[in-house]
């Protein structure tokens, strides 16, 4: 009988930005198939808003000017909710193996995970938009404020992914990404708190400059450090 | 026509479609002075293992002898804490995805979606691979395991046999050198054992080198080619299949372990 060769057949260098697309294609795929992940950070996002809104019975004034906080809050919560859950999908069928045995770069593994798990909390956020425009009779549809929660997103998303690839690893999964994730993120929420509420006061840009500065700076050095980490962290 | 025809027909096909290999006498797995630990515990302590081409070794062992660690290492899902590991003239954990790329795994796990049907499992894992025209080889592979008829149904409603059957697929989807095994009996019924059998065999028909962890005494007897059995962390012993004729497998497990 013929021996085989040594080279796979049919083959070509799996590259770094189909592998990414196909993460994003399988996870979009089978979330839209259950929805378990969007539902249940949508349901808790709104149950947060719902109970904020019980229990600040403010005026409009003081309510704008805790719309930031209550907001980022949200997404905070709902966020680890979902990063959580993306990776213990991956965790619980030895999925996390399949992806790794694959012979591409590991980090195409984090940015196919990242752009899913930013997609499935962009998705919630602009539900929870004008959920909350409703109830607290402020209106967020400001393109500023867009922008800032886009730039906050993506840099809670990129650590987070990052994070909850490696608390996934452990027993208290569920207990141990907050525990790492909100000290980490501290500084991405507070940037972020700042400067969503310097567009909803309608401050200048000088004073607003600062803060979205900082953002950016915080998703290109969680990027950066999540790309070069993600290596490291999920191989035992 | 039979499952076993079936998976006959294809292995001819597949045949058919190789090429010669350059001749070498490189072996396919050399592993040299093995050590892995986790913290202070010392899981493998030096192990030494060779596996020439086309050979199917079976990896026996108690448990927690090391076997999955072994394995996992082996896939470069793990890395060693010293020593060497070579597969296929690529050295761990350096050319890990020259390595992965001629790597098949399948586990005691599935590796697979239970939100996606059979055929979007295997069209990922196909892009993962980077498979080209990879429509053609994930109907070959679904008619390989018998799930043709089942393409489109959810991974979460097929049983634990199929699921293990298309487990397999998606090892061999891009035609791997080397296919590890890692109790790929467990939790299997009799018919899905026998399946596996089938499949296994085939796998070491087509001449890919094999190497397989299991409790299961008899069903290595049955497929291997050799037998190293894996006792606190180092090859306690080794046999091939012709060494054994004089003595049953089971006595030389249980001897290997004893001394």
């Amino acid at each position: 009988m013929a021996k085989k060769q040594i080279i796979p057949r049919q083959q070509n260098s799996g590259s770094f930005t189909k592998a990414i697309s196909a993460i994003v294609w399988k996870d979009l795929r089978a979330e839209f198939r259950s929805y378990e992940l969007i539902s249940s950070m949508l349901v808790f996002s709104l149950l947060v808003i719902l109970i904020f809104n019980f229990a600040l019975e403010l005026d409009i004034k003081t309510r704008q000017s805790v719309t930031a906080g209550v907001l980022w809050a949200t997404f905070a919560f709902a966020g680890t909710l979902g990063l959580n859950r993306s990776m213990a999908i991956e965790k619980d069928r030895g999925c996390l193996d399949g992806l790794l045995l694959a012979p591409v770069d590991r980090s195409a593994i984090y940015f196919g995970k990242f752009i899913s798990n930013l997609t499935f909390m962009l998705i919630v956020e602009a539900i929870v938009l004008p959920v909350y425009s409703i109830l607290y009779n402020t209106n967020l549809f400001q393109p500023g404020l867009l922008m800032v929660i886009l730039l906050g997103s993506i840099g809670y998303t990129a650590i987070g992914t990052l994070l909850a690839a490696m608390s996934v690893q452990t027993r208290t999964r569920d207990v141990l990404l907050p525990i790492l994730l909100f000290p980490v993120a501290f500084a991405v929420l507070l940037a972020a708190v700042k400067a969503s509420g310097g567009f909803l006061d309608g401050s200048g840009f000088a004073e607003i400059a600062f803060p979205i500065n900082l953002l950016i700076a915080y998703d290109i050095i969680f990027i950066s450090v999540s790309f070069m980490a993600f290596d490291n962290i999920v191989e035992e | 026509m039979c499952r076993g025809e079936v998976l006959s027909l294809i292995l001819v096909r597949q045949e058919q479609g190789r090429e010669d290999p350059a001749p070498t006498k490189q072996k396919m797995i050399t592993v040299k002075k093995l050590v892995k630990r986790f913290g202070l515990k010392t899981v493998l302590r030096g192990v030494d293992f060779e596996v020439q081409p086309g050979e199917f070794v079976a990896l026996l062992g108690s448990n927690g002898a090391g076997k999955t660690t072994f394995l996992r290492i082996l896939a470069s899902l793990s890395r060693p804490s010293l020593g060497e590991v070579n597969i296929a003239g690529y050295k761990l954990p350096h050319e890990a995805a020259q390595v992965r790329a001629r790597l098949g795994v399948v586990s005691h796990l599935p590796l697979l979606y239970g939100d996606l049907s059979a055929e979007e499992n295997l069209r990922f894992y196909a892009r993962m691979y980077g498979i080209a025209n990879y429509q053609l080889r994930v109907t070959e592979i679904l008619e390989m395991v018998g799930l043709e008829t089942r393409r489109r149904d959810l991974v979460r409603t097929f049983s634990r046999g199929m699921q293990q059957r298309l487990a397999i697929g998606r090892a061999m989807l891009h035609d791997p050198d080397v296919m590890l095994f890692d109790e790929p009996y467990t939790g299997l019924d009799q018919d899905a054992s026998a399946m596996l059998d089938d499949v296994l065999k085939t796998v070491a028909a087509q001449g890919r080198t094999v190497v397989m962890t299991s409790h299961d005494l008899a069903r290595a007897e049955n497929l291997a080619t050799r037998f190293d059995i894996l006792s606190h962390g180092v090859i306690a012993a080794s046999a091939t299949r012709k060494q054994l004729k004089k003595t049953d497998l089971l006595t030389f497990y249980k001897q290997a372990l004893a001394g």
